[in-house]
């Protein structure tokens, strides 16, 4: 038990992936502003904001529902988390984590995305009522895929669903983004991550200019710190099981450290660039993209993997 | 100094609130976010909603229309915020200052925390502005 809440708490949990994901936010912002020719945030940016965020006052909705506006942020925070302990353990632990734990992964890195808009449709704003529907519009369209996406792992690591299995399967036969099918699925995913973080070319239901931050518009203090959390867990959990499933898992042993974090970082430049390169795209865009483009790699891969290529 | 004033003074979010203003001041303030002076050096980052913002930055002239809503917006922000009155219009009314629909300067309706005076002030000017504004 304290075993358990030492790891959802601590280690992997909260603490040490909100301290790991604000250093990659500030990767990121600090990436973006060397993209645009400026010198960028400092070091401690995001805690920075952080401790703001707490210190000042948060404002409730006066014709909203008060205690789902108030909840919602505390499901996203616990299930990124949760999310981020079952993507980790079985690659700090090997052989740790259960049968079937990548389809609770799996909907453990849904339900973020899913009190965001139930958060902001308590709110009775009408700008988060547009944010919240953009945002359930856009959930629709990338789950299809990302299922698509790990039915083509599961496939890849003969019919197992647990994720030390998966990482044992590449450390024997090699790394499954080795072979074309794992180009094509790294190419799918690394799009869904954009989409789940609501990065810029998927940016569409908090666009800052046009609905004013859409799904977060109400959210003050401390409400707003704990979503900026969440977030942060999210940008390391999200590029973490990309890593897990497809570039071999992370290894803690001598040198393979630093490998570890350069293909953490790797797949972080790929968002940032992504992020920096693209303009937003329109709701029926970004659903056109999902449904039609990326379903029919995810299903190329499938067949690719079954000839295996 | 608190861990959270020490927070706050690191991290400014800054809401901007246009009067009725020529949108000089406007394009002089998105100067501030290029790459010569890039003001998120100092964590200042222009947001897009009033619940977020710890800066209320007022330009332009401010009339009988605009005095109710910028009350409105000042009542909505959450404390503790800082108010900047922005340009020539802002600080004292400006060419505007005798017109007949003006409603009074920026400090008659809601108190002030910084001045930036000029029309349009220079991106330096903002700079000495913003360091004045964090060491107060």
């Amino acid at each position: 038990m304290i075993k358990e809440l030492f790891y959802f708490l601590i280690f992997p949990g909260i603490i040490f992936s909100v301290l790991i994901g604000g250093v990659l936010s500030w990767a990121d912002r600090k990436i973006t502003a060397r993209v645009q020719f400026r010198k960028g945030p400092p070091f401690l940016q995001p805690f920075y904001d952080l401790g703001k965020l707490f210190y000042k006052e948060t404002i409730l909705p006066r014709n909203g529902a008060r205690m789902v506006f108030l909840a919602a942020p505390v499901f996203a925070l616990f299930s990124a988390a949760m999310a981020n302990v079952f993507i980790l353990l079985p690659s700090i632990f090997p052989g740790s984590g259960f049968k079937g734990d990548i389809l609770v992964v799996f909907y453990l890195l849904t339900i973020p995305s899913l009190s965001y808009l139930v958060g902001s449709l308590a709110s009775g704003n009408p700008l988060g009522t547009v944010g919240a529907s953009r945002e359930i519009k856009l959930i629709i369209s990338y789950e299809l895929t990302f299922i698509l996406a790990l039915i083509c792992i599961v496939i890849k690591s003969n019919m197992s669903i647990s994720i030390s299995d998966i990482i044992a399967v590449q450390q024997e036969g090699g790394a499954f983004i080795g072979s074309i099918s794992g180009v094509l699925l790294f190419i799918v995913i690394l799009f869904v991550i954009q989409a789940k973080l609501a990065l810029v070319p998927f940016d569409m239901s908090e666009a800052e200019t046009e609905i004013s931050h859409g799904v977060f518009i109400e959210y003050s203090g401390t409400a707003y710190a704990i979503i900026k959390m969440a977030r942060y867990i999210m940008l390391f959990a999200l590029p973490t099981l990309m890593v897990t499933l497809l570039m071999g898992g992370f290894a803690f042993t001598g040198i393979s450290i630093l490998w570890s974090v350069l293909k953490l970082v790797l797949v972080l430049l790929l968002i940032t660039l992504i992020r920096n390169t693209n303009p937003r795209l329109r709701l029926d865009q970004a659903m056109r993209f999902f449904f039609i483009w990326m379903n029919i790699l995810a299903v190329l891969a499938i067949v690719l993997t079954i000839f295996k290529l | 100094m608190s861990l959270g004033s020490y927070c706050f003074r690191k991290s400014l979010w800054v809401f901007h609130f246009g009067g009725a203003s020529c949108n000089n001041c406007d394009i002089e303030i998105l100067d501030c976010l290029t790459s010569r002076y890039d003001v998120e050096r100092f964590g200042i980052q222009l947001i897009g909603t009033i619940r977020h913002a710890d800066v209320l930055l007022v330009s332009g002239s401010i009339n009988r229309k605009c005095r109710d809503r910028l009350l409105e917006v000042y009542n909505q922000a959450p404390k503790p915020l800082l108010v900047v009155a922005f340009g020539a219009c802002g600080c004292t009314g400006g060419i505007f200052a005798e017109g007949n629909t003006f409603a009074g300067p920026v400090d008659k309706i809601i108190p002030v925390d910084a001045y930036i005076p000029g029309c349009p002030p220079k991106p330096e000017a903002i700079l000495a502005g913003i360091v004045k504004l964090i060491n107060k």
